[in-house]
């Protein structure tokens, strides 16, 4: 990505307390001496080939592709990936990194808990001390993640500030770390943040669209009309689109949290409203959720992923620059979407994933069998069994839990 | 007159260290904070950080994190912090800083809240997350409407680092005195002396230091080595547990 000291347009920066200034000069460093040494992209590439499951495939959606009756639709399986979801992408990268620097110890914020349990997992392998921080609102509704973050030896702190939720988390990670720089290294988990963190990670996800590119070539033998991807802090989504920037004849298609619907207030829209101003928060310079004041609004959305207040530096600049488009996918259409991509596919997005598959289906009428879009899968969706249970008023699930809270209970 | 006439003013009238207090305005009300202020200018503080609140107070611990959320959730706004500042600089002569993050300056306005600020006769900024690299021009405006821009020292920060941020800004360093967030303990050893040093030979700035700082014992330490000792978390903790009267006797005893 192009950029100028951390700015993309007149986005991004480095908004940092004092206290960091040294530990961002240093990671600054490490970053820019990793990037120019082919042999660590290398590294990079057969550890993920090898630890995790890369290049991921690309699946061509035959039933969907036929109920809609359009463009031909072509899943990218971030699913595959280990630890279920495209965030292993870069916290294996930055793992690889914190090996280099010689720290000892990471933390982590995490919404929906992929990221966590990402982390969880490269700290088990790399042998690293591991902390978490979870809003307490997301501790509730990704439940199982928590377990899995705790099993794989990481400690989870549920952060009861503010909206309790990501950029909450993301305030308490910051906090953590202006406590314990000289050890530790804060693996931020999207393309948000003080740079060099955009920049960064979205190198890191960068081989998303670097195969993604090569596999539509190889299997319809043409460049896809659209791409689309769900963006809460954006990193799936810069992944994937990085491998179609250059090609102007791709259009590219973020989709945002409607939530309750983009007129109601209550969701995580930033760039697909006009209820987003700049500002500048959690370190860096981007469109906010916020008031007059520059107090930080309460976002809503069914996916903990996308319940975010800010979006990437990087996408704002190309959404002011007309190179992405932006879009919303409210709860009821996901969880619409979600239910006819098991039925039709057998593939259980995660619902952060399914707002992707929301505007795909919503335009793959408006193409022809001559055209292909690319769906952005970032995560499976069986970590959210509770919340996808619930919404589908599950009656066999909701008496397995009274069940088993009863079994708990006499304990 | 500027913040640093002021300060030089205060230092000559006998006084071994001044102390600099912190609010965050609107908490636990504006009514409060009035008396509080009373009690701190009445029992000698010499300067008073005003924090506007912010909903992402990166740099506070929880005590400061909760007041800020408490305010904001109260519907204090941040015309209620300038209404409430143009009150209390008629009514107190000491000088008061603004302390918030960049979001509410940037928001409301650069130019137009260092025009605000001189206005009601704010005579400092403390703000913890713009930096040189993102504030030069920031800074240079500040300079026109002379409000001045406090800059900071942490310990992590180089003697190089130092006289490079030193070169920006105006009136004292505010040096963080540990690594971490507002609210917990400071040990006093011999890396804490050696780091105050090292302030101290990277600018001709008056040094303020601030972070920890809850107690008689600790401004005694730091009388002779600093030239203000900043009280932020104690006071809002005091005035929790025990009201806005006990904070003139807690002031006084600071310096007995």
């Amino acid at each position: 990505m192009k950029n100028n000291n951390g700015y993309y347009g007149q986005w991004g920066g480095a908004f940092i307390p004092e206290v960091l200034y040294e530990t961002f000069q240093e990671l600054k460093q490490a970053y820019t001496s990793v990037r120019n040494d082919e042999s660590f992209w290398q590294e990079y590439v057969e550890l993920m080939a090898t630890y995790s499951c890369r290049p991921t495939p690309l699946t061509h959606a035959e039933n969907l592709s036929r109920h809609f009756n359009g463009a031909r639709i072509f899943i990218k399986r971030e699913d595959l990936n280990h630890t279920g979801a495209h965030k292993a992408n870069n916290v294996m990268g930055q793992g690889l990194l914190v090996k280099k620097m010689g720290k000892k110890r990471v933390i982590a914020e995490t919404g929906a808990g992929q990221h966590g349990v990402a982390t969880a997992t490269m700290a088990a392998k790399f042998g690293f001390e591991c902390t978490i921080y979870m809003g307490e609102e997301d501790v509730m509704r990704q439940r199982p993640n928590v377990f899995w973050m705790e099993k794989l030896g990481a400690k989870v702190v549920s952060v009861t500030s503010g909206s309790k939720t990501l950029k909450d988390a993301i305030n308490e990670a910051f906090r953590d770390w202006v406590t314990r720089m000289d050890d530790t290294h804060y693996v931020l988990g999207t393309v948000c943040g003080p740079h060099p963190f955009p920049e960064m990670v979205a190198w890191f996800q960068s081989i998303i669209g670097l195969e993604a590119r090569q596999q539509i070539l190889e299997r319809f033998g043409a460049d896809p009309a659209r791409v689309y991807a769900c963006v809460g802090g954006g990193s799936n989504a810069m992944g994937i689109f990085q491998g179609f920037l250059e090609r102007e004849n791709v259009e590219l298609v973020g989709v945002e949290a409607g939530g309750k619907g983009l007129a109601s207030g209550q969701h995580a829209a930033r760039l697909a409203t006009n209820d987003a101003s700049p500002g500048v928060a959690q370190g860096y310079k981007t469109m906010f959720l916020q008031n007059d004041d520059g107090q930080m609004l309460d976002t809503h959305s069914v996916a903990a992923g996308l319940d975010y207040v800010g979006v990437s530096p990087i996408l704002t600049d190309l959404w002011e620059k007309g190179r992405v488009r932006f879009a919303g996918a409210t709860d009821d259409e996901v969880m619409a979407a979600l239910d006819l991509t098991m039925k039709k596919e057998g593939i259980i997005p995660a619902l952060e994933s399914a707002h992707a598959f929301v505007q795909a289906f919503k335009e793959a009428g408006e193409l022809n069998r001559d055209q292909a879009v690319i769906i952005n899968m970032s995560g499976r969706g069986d970590k959210d069994i509770f919340t996808i249970a619930h919404a589908f008023n599950d009656p066999s699930w909701q008496q397995f839990i009274i069940e088993k809270g009863a079994e708990y209970a006499t304990r | 007159m500027q913040l640093v006439d002021d300060i030089g003013i205060r230092a000559e009238k006998d006084k071994d260290i001044l102390l600099m207090t912190h609010i965050v305005l609107g908490y636990p009300s504006f009514a409060v904070n009035r008396e509080v202020i009373s009690q701190m200018v009445e029992n000698g503080v010499d300067l008073i950080e005003m924090q506007i609140p912010f909903s992402e107070p990166m740099a506070d611990g929880p005590m400061i994190v909760k007041a800020n959320q408490d305010a904001i959730d109260n519907n204090v706004t941040v015309a209620d912090c300038l209404e409430f500042a143009a009150e209390i600089t008629v009514r107190h002569d000491i000088p008061f800083l603004f302390m918030t993050y960049y979001n509410i300056i940037f928001k409301y306005g650069e130019e137009k809240f260092l025009r605000r600020a001189q206005e009601l006769k704010i005579k400092g900024l403390i703000v913890p997350d713009i930096s040189p690299e993102e504030g030069k021009a920031f800074f240079a405006l500040a300079e026109k409407y002379q409000i001045a821009v406090i800059m900071i020292f942490a310990p992590t920060s180089t003697a190089e680092r130092m006289k490079e941020l030193a070169s920006y800004g105006n009136g004292f360093i505010y040096c963080v005195a540990r690594k971490g967030v507002t609210g917990r303990a400071t040990s006093f050893d011999e890396e804490f002396n050696s780091y105050l040093e090292r302030c101290r030979r990277s600018t001709r700035r008056p040094l303020a230091v601030g972070f920890g700082i809850s107690s008689k014992k600790d401004v005694d330490y730091l009388t002779g080595k600093a030239d203000i000792a900043v009280i932020g978390t104690r006071t809002i903790k005091l005035v929790d547990a025990e009201g806005a009267a006990a904070v003139g006797p807690f002031i006084r005893g600071l310096r007995e």
